[in-house]
């Protein structure tokens, strides 16, 4: 059976391209911090030799839209264009083209259907950059296949946070039932506290410190029962508008684990919202 | 009111290059262009089909024929759409990095929790 190597939770900003390839005055005084903390958290990544990535994210209306809207979706195709005219437009985002591992994607769509997850598909997917921010920061070669997993945490009604946890139970279920020999990574992006389009948004920090403080615990601790203790669809709001994208690191924390705490924690304060990045080794640490 | 119906306008002008130039120079006439001829197309759908219900109200659609989009917060357009597609009117104007998204957030200071509802 496959074997889930890394389990990797991260947010995605959409202008670390940018800030990472400019130069010169163009270059922002955060950048380099910033890159530095991405190669480190790449290595995370490349040292777990993963052959096939599993990647959760959110399309931010780019090909689904509210006439007919996945809350959960898998896809399925041999290849998937990547980012869209708006990225390029306002984040400077490359087009991309990855392969797709379309064998997975079918296990994971019949396995899922079969336990329980009403999961929607499609055959034809360009992503966006809830996908690609991490192939840039983990794996730029863009030289794996992938499945790709689209999740709902933006046009309401959405599905409840433990929905989320448990479909991330499921994937980690799915993909080591998967029979192949192939090494797996599942990575998944997120939000922590976070406004788009509101009176809170691109302040010098995230709209709500002491909620990243609390998030950062629970993903690094594993920690899902204080997390949907406290974490409902209403509570959401108040760190931020847009801070129901923590319900994909609530995902990966259910694929990691309840109680698995993540070998790798690193954080970034920045303008606008906090960066965070875990790792988990479910086999132990690989060698460096 | 027709949450869904702006969020379908902002949302299929931001998508296009041609009409987000259209909107920032002309947005009177872009609005009741969009409304006449696409507001009622079917997207993800073969061409030639239509629904023929769709329309503004006179506060939606002035909204967006003046750009503004504190009252489009204030009627509960998605915000990610509004942002996305003022920055790509707008941003262009800076004198300094985000100065259009912070002066953005700043005219909906007066807005407290909760916001208005975006459930379309």
């Amino acid at each position: 059976m496959a074997t889930v190597v890394a389990v990797i939770a991260s947010t995605h900003h959409p202008f670390y391209y940018r800030a990472s390839t400019a130069t010169g005055e163009d270059r922002p005084p955060f950048a380099d911090e910033w890159a530095s903390k991405i190669l480190a958290f790449r290595e995370t990544l490349t040292r777990a030799r993963p052959d096939v990535l599993v990647m959760v994210g959110s399309d931010h209306f780019h090909q689904l839209w509210l006439d007919n809207m996945p809350q959960f979706l898998v896809g399925k195709a041999p290849s998937y264009d990547a980012n869209w005219y708006n990225e390029e437009r306002e984040f400077g985002l490359p087009r991309m083209l990855l392969k797709g591992q379309e064998d997975l994607s079918g296990h994971i769509l019949r396995a899922g259907l079969d336990s329980g997850f009403d999961l929607a598909f499609s055959n034809e997917l360009r992503i966006d950059h809830s996908i690609t921010c991490p192939i840039i920061t983990l794996r730029p070669e863009a030289d794996l296949p992938i499945v790709p997993i689209y999740t709902n945490i933006f046009a309401p009604p959405l599905p409840q946070p433990k929905r989320f946890v448990q479909l991330g139970q499921a994937i980690r279920e799915i993909v080591e039932s998967w029979p192949s020999h192939l090494r797996v990574a599942v990575i998944g992006t997120g939000h922590l506290s976070l406004e788009l389009g509101g009176p809170r948004q691109f302040g010098p920090h995230g709209p709500d410190p002491e909620f990243d403080q609390r998030a950062v615990e629970w993903i690094a601790n594993g920690d899902l029962d204080g997390c949907l203790r406290e974490v409902t669809l209403d509570s959401l709001h108040s760190p931020g508008n847009a801070t129901h994208g923590f319900m994909d690191f609530m995902l990966m924390m259910g694929v990691a684990g309840a109680g698995v705490k993540a070998d790798y924690v690193d954080t970034l304060d920045l303008f606008h919202t906090m960066e965070a990045y875990f790792t988990w080794y479910p086999n132990g640490a690989p060698a460096a | 009111m027709s949450k869904y119906l702006l969020n379908k306008f902002l949302f299929m002008v931001d998508r296009d290059p041609e009409l987000v130039e259209r909107y920032r120079s002309e947005p009177r006439e872009l609005v009741a262009w969009w409304e006449a001829e696409c507001a009622n197309t079917v997207l993800n759908c073969h061409s030639g089909e239509a629904s023929t219900w769709l329309r503004f109200d006179d506060v939606e659609r002035e909204a967006l024929a003046t750009h503004d989009h504190v009252k489009l917060f204030e009627l509960g357009a998605h915000p990610f759409l509004t942002l996305t597609l003022f920055i790509a009117l707008f941003e262009r104007d800076n004198t300094e990095p985000l100065e259009y998204q912070k002066s953005y957030g700043a005219r909906l200071a007066h807005f407290a929790m909760p916001y208005p509802d975006i459930a379309t």
